[in-house]
């Protein structure tokens, strides 16, 4: 197989919680802890789960906006961790971030010319026939009038400002883009625009994408491979038929049934699994499987022995001690040496 | 006088701004008995808040310009008095909000404002009324009612102050429940909890339910009638059946096609509309939704001057579309339902 082209290994991040004047730490939030995968060039891997199980966390220290408390990222085989700011400089250019919301991540004081023109200025990069030319080409690109280059970003609608988000992150063209819930603010019309575009620019550009969002019906939609988290680790991974059609963790099978169908046909037959109360909070996850509190398959062992990620049939992993949908002679090895 | 137990008739609400005069709900009628639900869908800023907050009564004192009728149980609201529309509040019609935070108080615990709302119209014993919050916290599915009755809202989860208000909105038996985005913040695992407890509330209570969402999926979930807004004005309504499997209307197709299903084979690409929701302070002359419709040259020059009329096409089928009815059923069959299948 070939070298990904991003490697995820036990990825950790533990914010501190702390009380009091001297700001003592009484424990840490688990955002992150201890997430695996590997990203291949010119593939999307969608990650999903519920708010709070570390999705948002996962992708900024991917890009190093925040610095891991544990665990391993590299980029094209280079050990990003624990690069300093002025080594990780020029790979920045080849991973960029778009934001759920792009009202807040565009600077209303700059013209759509000055937002995404800035890389090139800020990375010094040289453009064969100036920067102006350059960012109204990258407007045509994402389908923005390039005569808009002088306007500002309250002149647009919020469908055309994740536009300009998404502009501004090609302006170097990047290999890796991480995109946190890009379309979740969008209307259901706007939504299909955006991800339209992002499929377009993919093919075009040779992108490799990692799509977080909470959306199972768009992740599917737009991913080649899905994870999916619960309190800060991967409970299931595998390609997009395989999670969809045979999930195999009941988090996962949860998830998708309590997703709505819009045919009000279905409503009757469907069959159902309804999981209890809220997700738990991070700051005291429940031990072994974080799951077993609201799975109605728990047994004793769930509560004493966490599951460890391991692969049951070919690019399927998944967390659980009592899987579902397994291949009938289950030759199970652990997730980490089976990817080597 | 109407038969109906909610009748809405040419309802319209208008700011007067700065900017101009904002149509918000432009000319909207739609009827609703007990114990059916009627689904409101459409993208933001389509009039669907307003709408919901215009039946409570809640623009009355304010600049809003409101006319037309809106029959609850006999009796024409948008002529009563202001106090007597709010003492209905509560009793005969209450709402569900996205928001359950902004709808609370945040100094007081959840059972003295289910209390308070229940003492209101019910000359009870403070103990007596708080028999009733705890009974109505454990009916919602709040665990330990007896202990959470004493907590404040902050101290609950996301999900369980969503039941909570649910059990402030119940407190006084409404007959009317309007419930706006009721789950639009919450988790898909959550939404699902609510979606039940809702549905089998509005059972044991006979009420009639409004949902107002943007997400096809809930309605298809919950309605039983579906009403499409778009630019503050109905452009289809039917069944929920009429809705998804016989929409007439290009903007209902377009919601069709934009939207991912996980119930179908994945589609290689989405079918989006075009451009974006109008403002509602400059509507598109003629047909609100021509500048995005890609049939609008099939219609001979008048979707935008004229505005198409909200017609029966078939047992009570309503379709504001110039398309003559057959060429609309033809556009569906061959034009858009093969495309919203996979290949
Ligand atoms: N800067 C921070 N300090 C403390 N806790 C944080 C911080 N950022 C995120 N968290 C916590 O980490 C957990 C994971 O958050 P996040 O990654 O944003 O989840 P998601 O994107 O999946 O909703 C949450 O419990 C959140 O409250
Ligand atoms: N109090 C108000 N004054 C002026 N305009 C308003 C007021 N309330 C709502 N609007 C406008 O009415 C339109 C419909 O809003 P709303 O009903 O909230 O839409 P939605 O369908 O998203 O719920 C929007 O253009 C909104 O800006
Ligand atoms: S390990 Fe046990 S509790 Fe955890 S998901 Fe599997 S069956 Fe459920
Ligand atoms: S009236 Fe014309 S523009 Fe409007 S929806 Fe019908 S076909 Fe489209
Ligand atoms: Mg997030
Ligand atoms: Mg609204």
């Amino acid at each position: 197989m070939t070298d990904p082209l991003l490697s995820v290994q036990g990825l950790e991040k533990h914010f501190p919680v702390t009380k009091g004047l001297f700001q003592r730490q009484v424990g840490a939030v688990k955002a992150v802890d201890g997430v695996s995968f590997d990203v291949f060039k010119g593939e999307t891997l969608g990650v999903v789960g519920e708010s709070g199980c570390g999705k948002t966390t996962t992708g900024r220290l991917i890009t190093r906006l925040i610095e891991p408390s544990g665990g391993k990222v590299v980029f094209e085989g280079h050990d990003i961790t624990h690069m300093s700011q002025g080594k990780i400089r020029p790979l920045r250019r080849d991973m960029q971030m778009i934001f759920q919301d792009p009202y807040s991540s565009l600077n209303p004081r700059h013209t759509v010319g000055a937002i995404v023109g800035a890389p090139f200025r800020i990375q010094g990069v040289k453009t064969e026939h100036g920067v102006k030319k350059a960012v109204q080409d990258i407007l045509a690109l994402v389908g923005l009038n390039p005569e808009h280059y002088n306007r500002y970003p309250h002149e647009f609608s919020g469908g055309q400002r994740q536009r300009i988000g998404i502009a501004r992150t090609l302006a170097l063209k990047p290999k890796l883009i991480i995109a946190d819930e890009p379309v979740s603010a969008l209307d259901v019309s706007i939504q299909a625009q955006v991800v339209n575009l992002l499929e377009d620019l993919q093919s075009e550009l040779d992108l490799t994408y990692v799509v977080i969002a909470h959306d199972l019906s768009v992740v599917r939609h737009i991913s080649d491979r899905v994870a999916v988290m619960y309190l800060g680790k991967i409970v299931e991974l595998a390609d997009r038929k395989d999670l969809y059609e045979s999930p195999m963790h009941p988090y996962t099978t949860a998830l998708l049934s309590a997703v709505p169908i819009p045919d009000p046909k279905r409503r009757a037959g469907r069959e159902r699994i309804r999981l209890q109360g809220d997700v738990p909070s991070p700051l005291n996850p429940p031990p072994a499987c974080r799951f077993h509190t609201r799975c109605w398959k728990v047994q004793e062992i769930c509560k004493i022995e966490e599951p460890p990620l391991l692969q049951l049939a070919p690019g399927h992993q998944v967390a659980c001690h009592f899987p579902e949908n397994t291949p009938a002679a289950p030759d199970a090895m652990p997730a980490a040496a089976a990817q080597t | 006088m109407t038969e109906h137990f909610l009748d809405v008739k040419n309802l319209q609400i208008h700011f007067p701004t700065d900017d101009g005069l904002v149509r918000s709900v432009d000319g909207l009628s739609f009827q609703l008995e007990r114990g059916k639900t009627l689904g409101i869908v459409g993208e933001s800023g389509s009039g669907k808040s307003v709408t919901s907050l215009g039946i409570l009564g809640l623009h009355k004192g304010g600049r809003a310009k409101i006319s037309g009728e809106i029959w609850l149980d006999g009796e024409e609201l948008v002529s009563a008095g202001a106090e007597h529309v709010r003492k209905l509040r509560g009793k005969k019609m209450a709402m569900i909000f996205q928001d359950p935070l902004s709808a609370m108080h945040p100094y007081y615990t959840v059972g003295d404002q289910i209390i308070e709302a229940y003492r209101i119209h019910h000359k009870v014993a403070k103990k007596v009324a708080r028999k009733h919050a705890v009974d109505l916290l454990g009916r919602v599915g709040i665990p330990q009612p007896d202990k959470r009755v004493d907590s404040y809202p902050h101290e609950f989860s996301g999900g369980m102050r969503q039941r909570a208000m649910i059990a402030m909105a119940l407190s006084c038996d409404p007959t009317l429940l309007i419930a706006d985005e009721p789950t639009t913040a919450l988790d898909v695992t959550v939404q699902a909890q609510i979606l039940d407890l809702m549905r089998d509330l509005q059972r044991d209570f006979d009420a009639a339910l409004i949902i107002i969402t943007h997400d096809l999926g809930v309605v298809a979930e919950l309605a039983d009638d579906i009403l499409v807004m778009y630019g503050g004005k109905a452009i289809e309504y039917g069944t929920a059946e009429d809705i998804f499997e016989r929409p007439e209307h290009p903007y209902t197709w377009g919601l069709l096609g934009s939207m991912p299903r996980l119930d179908r084979e994945p589609t290689e690409r989405l079918l989006p509309i075009k451009g974006s929701p109008p403002s509602l302070i400059n509507v598109p002359a003629g047909c609100a939704f021509h500048p995005r419709c890609v049939f609008e040259g099939r219609t001979g020059g008048k979707a935008n001057t004229e505005v198409p009329e909200l017609a029966e096409t078939e047992g009570g089928h309503l379709v504001r579309c110039h398309l003559p009815r057959e060429e609309r059923r033809a556009i569906w069959a061959n034009e858009i339902k093969p495309n919203l299948e996979s290949a």
